[in-house]
Parts: structure tokens; C-alpha cells; sequence
């Protein structure tokens, strides 16, 4: 480390910082990569099917299937990008970048461990929340340059789904926020450190964690939500007219929100980094020990978790109706969160905080 | 020049330029879409400013929810713009002293003697762990409680009102109330008749000709 700081002098900040991005957004998108291969079978064993079995990694044999995210890559890259007459050439263009750029600028501030985070800022569930609103320009700004009804369509139902789910969950969060009394990520975490599974925001705001988890789900326009794609009644949506590596990106982008979304619930609801249940003994062992405290790697397992949950959900449910996403979102969730931040005023008040269970939690 | 200063020039450029094409651009989408680009532009220069909490929820109403709303708007509108430009050289001999008069205005304002640059010291250097999204906090809920939330109570009228003017219900709606879905029952739907299979005393009718099935008819929905 020493060595190369001494090597590129005034640029070794600006190099260390870029090593650290690339540690960030290189694994996220292995993980997409994996995580369409994970939805597949998934959802082909909930429907009594197999799923991709085939195409293997170097003639290896136990690589069935593995290697199936690659070949779709490798045949999305290799087509032609099609723009169509009549459209906006650069904001067609531009649109799969503006929705790629939120899912991936959020992971900036999400604490993996308890130092293990790019940028330890003062407000970082208030930037994560800026950034994952202004997702919704990538599809706004590419069904529009399409220049097509379909695409248009769905960019409209998209706009209206997610500004209305936005509500919801910025009130699930203005409730882990009075919880933990900061803004600051890691600190929401150290907050929850305590009795191990019992001390987490689950329990004391599950309506909350419900509604961010569902609100979430729509805010990626995932199925049981996914009218902006609607295959049955407008073709894709949005990206109707995206082709080869466009498409691609448009496809990241969407796999890695819900990577965003499962990471930002697992910290602020289920605990980070911490372990489900504390033993001192077990974590004295020498090296198994470490599998038992806290680290990152509890933070994958709740992440992956929660990106089961997505899963789960898609191969269950049927599509949301129009009016229905509309009406649960104004007026299911938006007054069930107010009523529970007031609730959760009440409890954190002197008297009542004192009392059990309060006193464990807050 | 330090790395700050270089921020500072680039974020002020793009905002400068953005908002020249905000009433320059033909196309209203672009319109809008440059005006995001300044939002976001005078977020990076305030964040310069260390007024973390102020830049951050400029981009989270402005950029996340009032921009989309307005590109919601201007996409839907089916806009002309050959005839919004038609008045163009009437307006100009009023609308030319007005824009002379406000760049006058903010001119003397900016480089005024009261109010000047050089009036305004550069914010002070704060202390490690100062939080400004805290110290608004406490401004905002001690202070300034009461303007607070009668701008709160103001703004839930204004609601209310914009939701009363255009709420109306017409009567040949196909709209559908979610609580009697949720709350009908097999008893309110079904009806179940007490039939004999058959009559005593009556011979059954002859077996009809063998015909090729038809489909039985969908029943309306």
C-alpha cells in the first residue's frame, strides 16, 4: 500500500478511490449477471420445471446452466442497436444510461461492514432516496424518445406508479430514522446492535418494513407490479423499441435496483451486518469465529434473502390491476405508514420507552 | 486553482448554459429536461457550500418528484409549437423592457453596495462532526415551529382544494369500490335452490340424435 503511495504521489487518492468503485461495481454486476440465471430457476422449480440447463462453461460438465447469463450477454452485445425513425437519437440513447446511474451511484454510501463503506457521509439515507427517485427519468426519458404509443404508454404508467410509491416509502424511512435518530447508514446499523435477532427495526416497525419491501418492489416495476412492461397489454413498455446492448443496460439497470432495494432493506430493517444471534462463545473460536460476529458476509445473506423475496413474488402473483396499484399505494399505504410513525412517536416518548418491550428496542 | 475551484467553474457553466437553453430550446420535453440538468447543477454547487441536506432535497422534490410531474404534463400535451411562436414580435416591444428591467434589478442587487459578493463572507469553517442537516432540524422545529407549520396546514388546503375542484363523480361510472368487493360473501352472491333430480312418475325423454359437441356458449361477464 505504502509502496504505491509513494509511486503515484498527489494521484494516489483519486487512484485508491477509483480500485474502491471498481470493488463496488464489478461484483454488482457479476451478481445481475447471476441473479437473472437465479430467477430463472427459481422460478422454473416453483413451476416444476428446470430451468436453464444447458449451456456450460468450457465443456465442464457440472457448469450446466451456469454459464447461461454470459451467453446472454454475449448475444445482446452482438446485435444490432436499432434506432427508430422519428426518434430523438440522443435522448434515446441516453436513457438507458440515466436509469443505470442511480442503481449504481446509491451503492456509494451503503456500509458493507462496520468500516467498510466508499464514502461515510453525514446524509446518506437522504442521498440513497435522491438517487433512487431520479431513476425514473431513464424510463420517462426512453419511452418518450421512442417515439412509439407502446413505449410512451408505459413510460406514463411508470411515472405515475413510482412518484406515488415514493410517498410511502419515504415515510417506511422517516420511521427507521426516528428509531436511530440519524441519517447516517452505518449509524442506523449500530443502532440495531444489541440482542442480536430482537434488537433489529424488525419487529418494532414490520408494517414499515412491509411497506418499503412492497413500495419497492413497485419502485423497480417488478412483477406483481410491472405495468409499465405489461407484455399482454403493451408489448414491453418502455424499452419496446430497445435492442442489443441498449437493452442490456435497461436490463441491469432493473436487476440492479433490486439489488439496491434488498441491501437498503437488509440495513435498515434486518441489521446489516449484524448476526441474527449472538453468542460471545462461538465468536471467540479463533477462525470459525468470525463467521459467527458480525461482517459482510451476513449482510449477503440477508441481501440474497430479500432478493429471493423478489423472486418469490413474481412466480406467485398475478399483475396488479391499474387502479388497484394506485389505491394501495394512496390509500393503503400511505395512511398505514402515518399511523405507524405515530405509533412509533408515542413509544419512543419517556414514559412508555421505559416500559418493556420499548425498552429493548429503543 | 485548486480541485474546488475547478467544481465550482464546471457545475457553474453547466448551470449557466443549462438554463439558457431552459428558454431557448424549441421542444418543450428539452425544455424541462434542461431545467433538470440545472437542478442538479445548483445541487453540485451547493453541496460546495456544505449545505449537504438543502442540495440533496433539492434533487428529491425538484428532480424526483416536481420535474417528473411536469414531463408527465408536457408529454401528454399535444403542443404546436409553430403557433406558440406566432406572437412572438407583438410581445417582444412589452416583453423586452421587463426582461431589461428584471436583468436591471438583479444586476444592482448582485453587485450592489448592500448586498454585494463582497458583502457576503464565505461560509465559516465548521468543526468535525457538524451536522447541518441537524442544526435545520432544530432551527425548523424550535424557531421557526409555527411559520413551519402553517405553511404545512396551507399547503394541506391547497390539497384538499385542488382535489375538491376536480373530484367530481359521474353517474354511468364503471368504478369500483375495493371494501364491497373485499366484504361479499358467499351468502350475498350465491343461491343455492333445492331441485329434484327428477319426478316421480315421469318417463325419461328419448336419448336425442348424436350430434357433434358444441362448445357450450362464454357467459357474459
Amino acid at each position: 500500500m505504502e509502496f504505491f503511495e509513494n509511486l503515484l504521489g498527489p494521484a494516489w487518492p483519486v487512484v485508491w478511490t477509483l480500485v474502491k468503485i471498481l470493488a463496488i461495481v464489478l461484483p454488482i454486476t457479476i451478481c445481475v449477471a447471476f441473479l437473472t440465471l437465479a430467477e430463472r430457476k427459481v422460478i422454473g422449480y416453483m413451476q416444476l420445471r428446470i430451468g436453464p440447463n444447458r449451456v456450460m462453461a468450457f465443456g465442464m460438465g457440472w457448469t450446466a446452466g451456469l454459464a447461461q447469463p454470459f451467453a446472454d450477454v454475449f448475444k445482446l452485445i452482438f446485435k444490432e442497436i436499432i434506432v427508430p425513425t422519428g426518434s430523438n437519437r440522443f435522448l434515446f440513447l441516453i436513457a438507458p444510461t440515466l436509469s443505470i446511474m442511480p442503481a449504481l451511484a446509491a451503492w456509494a454510501v451503503l456500509p458493507f461492514g462496520p468500516e467498510m463503506v466508499l464514502a461515510d457521509i453525514d446524509a446518506s439515507l437522504l442521498y440513497v432516496l435522491a438517487l433512487t427517485s431520479m431513476g425514473v427519468y431513464g424510463v420517462i426519458v426512453a419511452g418518450w424518445a421512442s417515439n412509439s404509443k407502446y413505449a410512451f404508454l408505459g413510460a406514463m404508467r411508470s411515472a405515475a406508479q413510482i412518484v406515488s410509491y415514493e410517498i410511502a416509502m419515504g415515510f417506511a424511512l422517516v420511521g427507521v430514522l426516528m428509531v436511530s435518530g440519524s441519517l447516517n447508514l452505518g449509524e442506523i446499523v449500530r443502532a440495531q446492535t444489541g440482542g442480536g435477532f430482537w434488537s433489529w427495526n424488525l419487529l418494532p416497525l414490520f408494517p414499515l418494513f412491509l411497506v418499503y419491501f412492497i413500495a419497492g418492489v413497485a419502485e423497480t416495476n417488478r412483477a406483481p407490479f410491472d405495468v409499465a412492461e405489461g407484455e399482454s397489454e403493451i408489448v414491453a413498455g418502455f424499452h419496446v423499441e430497445y435492442s442489443g446492448t441498449a437493452f442490456a443496460v435497461f436490463f441491469l439497470a432493473e436487476y440492479a435496483n433490486m439489488i439496491l432495494i434488498s441491501a437498503l432493506a437488509a440495513l435498515m430493517f434486518l441489521g446489516g451486518w449484524l448476526p441474527p444471534v449472538q453468542v460471545d462463545s462461538l465468536a471467540a473460536i479463533p477462525v470459525v469465529g468470525l463467521l459467527f460476529g458480525p461482517g459482510a458476509h451476513w449482510l449477503f445473506i440477508k441481501i440474497a434473502f430479500m432478493l429471493f423475496c423478489f423472486l418469490w413474488l413474481r412466480a406467485t402473483f398475478p399483475r396488479y390491476r391499474y387502479d388497484q396499484i394506485m389505491r394501495l399505494g394512496w390509500k393503503v399505504f400511505i395512511p398505514l405508514t402515518l399511523v405507524w410513525i405515530m405509533v412509533v412517536g408515542v413509544a419512543l416518548m419517556e414514559p412508555v420507552r421505559s416500559w418493556p418491550p420499548f425498552s429493548w428496542w429503543f | 486553482m485548486s480541485f474546488q475551484e475547478i467544481v465550482f467553474f464546471v457545475l457553474g457553466a453547466v448551470l449557466v448554459l443549462s438554463a439558457l437553453r431552459v428558454i431557448t430550446a424549441r421542444n418543450p420535453v428539452h425544455a424541462a429536461l434542461f431545467l433538470v440538468l440545472s437542478f442538479v447543477a445548483a445541487a453540485g454547487l451547493w453541496l460546495l457550500l456544505h449545505a449537504e441536506f438543502l442540495a440533496i432535497t433539492l434533487i428529491l422534490v425538484y428532480v424526483g418528484a416536481v420535474m417528473v410531474l411536469f414531463l408527465f404534463v408536457i408529454m401528454m400535451l399535444d403542443i404546436n409549437i409553430d403557433r406558440l411562436r406566432e406572437g412572438f414580435w407583438n410581445i417582444l416591444p412589452i416583453a423586452l423592457p421587463v426582461a431589461v428591467l428584471l436583468l436591471a434589478i438583479m444586476g444592482a442587487t448582485l453587485m450592489g453596495p448592500y448586498f454585494g459578493l463582497s458583502m457576503r463572507p464565505p461560509p465559516p469553517e465548521v468543526a468535525e462532526g457538524y451536522s447541518n442537516t441537524r442544526a435545520i432540524g432544530m432551527v425548523l422545529y424550535t424557531e421557526y415551529l409555527y411559520p413551519f407549520e402553517l405553511a404545512a396546514v396551507i399547503l394541506l388546503v391547497a390539497i384538499v382544494a385542488a382535489i375538491a375542484l376536480t373530484l367530481r363523480t359521474r353517474k354511468n361510472t364503471r368504478n369500483i369500490d375495493a371494501s364491497v368487493q373485499v366484504a361479499a360473501t358467499r351468502e350475498g352472491r350465491v343461491r343455492l335452490v333445492s331441485m329434484p333430480s327428477e319426478k316421480k312418475g315421469v318417463s325419461a325423454p328419448p336419448p336425442e340424435p348424436e350430434l357433434p359437441q358444441q362448445p357450450p356458449p362464454q357467459q357474459p361477464k
